[in-house]
């Protein structure tokens, strides 16, 4: 949509091109980035009973861009005994593959990189790359700590990518559509018609459905936690085992790569849950721009609203890292095989008994 | 002995290979500069040998060249985080072994400073095992009560660390005119404060899953291998030198003796011994509380002798420092300076019992075992 707009506008495919791609980098990814990194300091600072970050600018608001900064100026190291190729091309393919996600996800029913058929499938499917990104990072570091996180990180991301498949998949067929973009716009006009409180079913369906889409959720919030590897699930880095598991050789402007990536992703799962259960970019109240008749406001509001819940659900995730203690390797899988799979099977089959009624 | 099975990889065709792996003596979870070589199967510890000597000073040797007061700074510098409990062994010892008679007052202000340096101990070892597990908020909450403590031993005496408070027939200074009512707005204040540790970290459930039925320290192992202290009693032995060979005022008071129970896993599994120390702060407080109430008016000073010159012998007196038991085995040959000064350390002795107990575990349990018996770097090289 965006695409068409600018190709009618600046008359070359290309230039167009170019612009949608770098847009969400340069308008999202990176404030976002800077942004939560504070968020995250201040969050855990004020959970703590301190202050954070205080000296740089108003309440320390300088301080990521401070911290950039530094990392930009230190030296590109590069330790003697990697592998320079794989050690290099780490870093790239994971901020490629979090970075690659943001082309699909809907913004607002304007703003979206790419309007695909299979949104939800191209999302999952490239950031399946980070993985080998951090195999990559672990092998090539040269370094025991490193690889022993890189081999739990992909035990890891590969076992709970099964039950986010899984509850993906019971909301597809509920709505029959892979599109991201069609997806949320199911789920309106108002928030009872979000996916987790049933979606656009009516009636016994619906009621059925409730209970359900709430443990679908939960589920999925879950396991997407377990594959941006956060707290309790932050084994691969985990900090008093690991030191810093895969990025641990890692310094300067790669490892702020690995950071970005990580913060990105975070991002990124938490706009798959918001689009899956919460209405995507759709307001739970209808929109002010139909209210006063300016159509040009709704996309402003849909594109506020997408990153209110975005943030909403970045917020959890740091409520939860700075509350629960961290999981044991065998506990960890344990917990994804035998809980999180059955379970979602259980819902998958049940959700597809109660659409046949 | 193991948890896990070690049995698969050793049956499969595959050819596997044991990797070693050196821990520290730089690594974040090590309590300062312990390097341990793990032997490992995949995450499987087969053998753990520590390597200790990092933060050899000298103790021993350096207290044969010192007066016999000035000692005491050094013992301060053993186990930093108890360092008034270390002077009050060695007045303990040299007053035992120059037959001083130390006023009441004195006595009192000992056990008031040895338990709340007991509380700050257990509040650094329980605040550093979360961060270990991976919870990093009870760590500065810990830190934040354990400030107030630090506090109170800084009006008192000036230092908020090394004390050299307790000297041989005395202490250094009177209590502050502030004193007894900043410490009981403290011990009123922290009695929710652990109510909230016990919520946020003890009965957490994933916090249980870690520690409960890990690194199981059976009673008779621990007699055996000479474990004391918190420890011991975590494996369910009621053994506590204030009560068991009395030493100070500690009769006068009325306070239970925790042991572990396996309330959540095995009797002396990491659950234990974490919880054990919740409950020895509980009880440190009723200490507190009973001392504040009763403490006798005096001077403190009176007893401290002009010249510290004992007659010829031989001296061995053990307390109850929060880690265990701590010894001082003193001998004077009738000079100005000791002739020998030889510490028993109770981190020195648990650590022995470490690799025993890491064996079957994984790489995640070293970390988490090795915080459950609180060890002290300072103290097991000295």
């Amino acid at each position: 949509m965006m695409y068409d707009w600018l190709n009618n506008l600046t008359g070359s495919p290309i230039l167009a091109m170019f612009i949608v791609s770098l847009l969400p980098l340069f308008v999202f990814i990176l404030p976002f980035a800077l942004f939560a990194v504070l968020m995250e300091r201040k969050v855990s600072a004020h959970m703590q009973d301190r202050l954070g970050p205080m000296r740089t600018g108003y309440h320390g608001i300088l301080q990521t861009i401070a911290d950039i900064i530094k990392l930009l100026q230190k030296e590109d190291l590069v330790p003697t005994a990697t592998d320079k190729t794989l050690f290099n091309f780490a870093p790239l393919l994971v901020f490629i593959g979090s970075y690659a996600a943001f082309a699909a996800i809907p913004f607002s029913g304007f703003f979206i990189g790419s309007k695909i058929d299979l949104g939800i499938i191209f999302i999952v499917g490239v950031t399946g790359l980070v993985v080998a990104g951090i195999l990559m990072a672990g092998w090539a570091s040269n370094n025991k700590y490193s690889l022993l996180g890189a081999m739990r990180s992909a035990a890891q991301i590969i076992s709970y990518e099964i039950p986010t498949l899984l509850i993906i998949l019971t909301i597809i067929m509920i709505t029959g559509t892979l599109s991201l973009y069609d997806l949320s716009e199911m789920q309106t006009p108002y928030f009872w018609n979000w996916m987790i409180l049933g979606g656009p079913a009516v009636g016994l369906q619906k009621i059925l459905l409730i209970p359900l889409m709430i443990m679908g959720c939960l589920i999925i919030y879950t396991s997407t936690l377990a594959e941006v590897n956060r707290t309790p699930f932050d084994i691969p880095e985990a900090e008093s085992e690991l030191v810093s598991g895969y990025h641990t050789e890692y310094s300067g402007m790669k490892f702020a790569m690995f950071f970005l990536a990580e913060y990105a992703n975070m991002f990124a799962v938490s706009a798959i849950v918001a689009v899956l259960f919460f209405g995507g970019y759709q307001s739970p109240f209808g929109y002010l721009g139909n209210l006063l008749g300016l159509k040009w406001l709704i996309p402003i509001e849909q594109f506020s609203w997408f990153t209110a819940k975005g943030l909403f659900f970045v917020f959890v995730q740091m409520w939860l890292r700075w509350t629960l203690p961290r999981f044991r390797v065998d506990q960890l899988m344990a917990f994804c095989w035998k809980y999180l799979i059955p379970f979602s099977f259980v819902i998958l089959l049940l959700v597809g008994l109660i659409t046949l009624i | 002995m193991s948890q896990y099975s070690i049995q698969n990889t050793k049956d499969s065709k595959l050819k596997t290979e044991e990797m070693v792996l050196n821990m520290g003596p730089q690594h974040p979870s090590t309590h300062g500069v312990l390097r341990l070589e793990l032997k490992l199967d995949g995450e499987i510890i087969l053998d753990v040998v520590p390597h200790i000597g990092y933060l050899h000073r000298c103790f021993e040797k350096h207290a044969e060249a010192m007066t016999y007061p000035q000692v005491i700074p050094y013992t301060d510098r053993m186990d930093y985080l108890a360092s008034m409990y270390n002077e009050f062994g060695y007045a303990l010892a040299m007053e035992r072994l120059m037959k001083i008679e130390v006023p009441e007052r004195v006595e009192y202000i000992r056990v008031i400073m040895g338990e709340f340096q007991r509380i700050a101990s257990h509040l650094v070892a329980l605040g550093t095992y979360g961060a270990d597990i991976g919870a990093f908020t009870p760590f500065l909450f810990c830190f934040r009560d354990r400030e107030r403590i630090l506090h109170l031993f800084e009006i008192t005496c000036g230092a908020r660390l090394l004390y050299n408070y307790i000297w041989i027939g005395g202490v250094s200074h009177d209590l502050h005119p502030d004193f007894i009512r900043l410490a009981k707005e403290f011990i009123k204040d922290f009695r929710p404060n652990l109510k909230e540790l016990n919520e946020l970290l003890s009965y957490n459930r994933i916090f249980i899953e870690r520690t409960a039925n890990v690194g199981v320290l059976p009673v008779d192992t621990a007699i055996n291998y000479g474990v004391s202290g918190p420890n011991l009693r975590a494996s369910g032995m009621k053994w506590d030198l204030r009560r068991d060979d009395p030493y100070s005022v500690y009769h006068k008071f009325d306070y239970e003796i925790p042991i572990g129970s396996g309330e959540k896993g095995k009797t002396g599994d990491c659950w234990d011994r974490y919880f054990i120390r919740v409950r020895e702060m509980e009880e440190s407080l009723k200490i507190i509380e009973q001392a504040l109430d009763t403490i006798p008016e005096g001077d403190v000073t009176s007893a401290i002798p002009k010249r510290v010159k004992p007659p010829e012998g031989q001296i061995y007196t053990r307390v109850e420092n929060p880690r265990g038991e701590l010894g001082y085995f003193i001998i004077s040959d009738g000079s100005l300076n000791p002739a020998r000064v030889k510490v028993r350390a109770p981190s020195f002795v648990t650590m022995q019992v470490f690799p025993e107990l890491c064996k079957g575990f994984m790489v995640a349990d070293v970390v988490a075992i090795l915080g459950s018996i609180d060890i002290v770097l300072g103290e097991i090289d000295r």
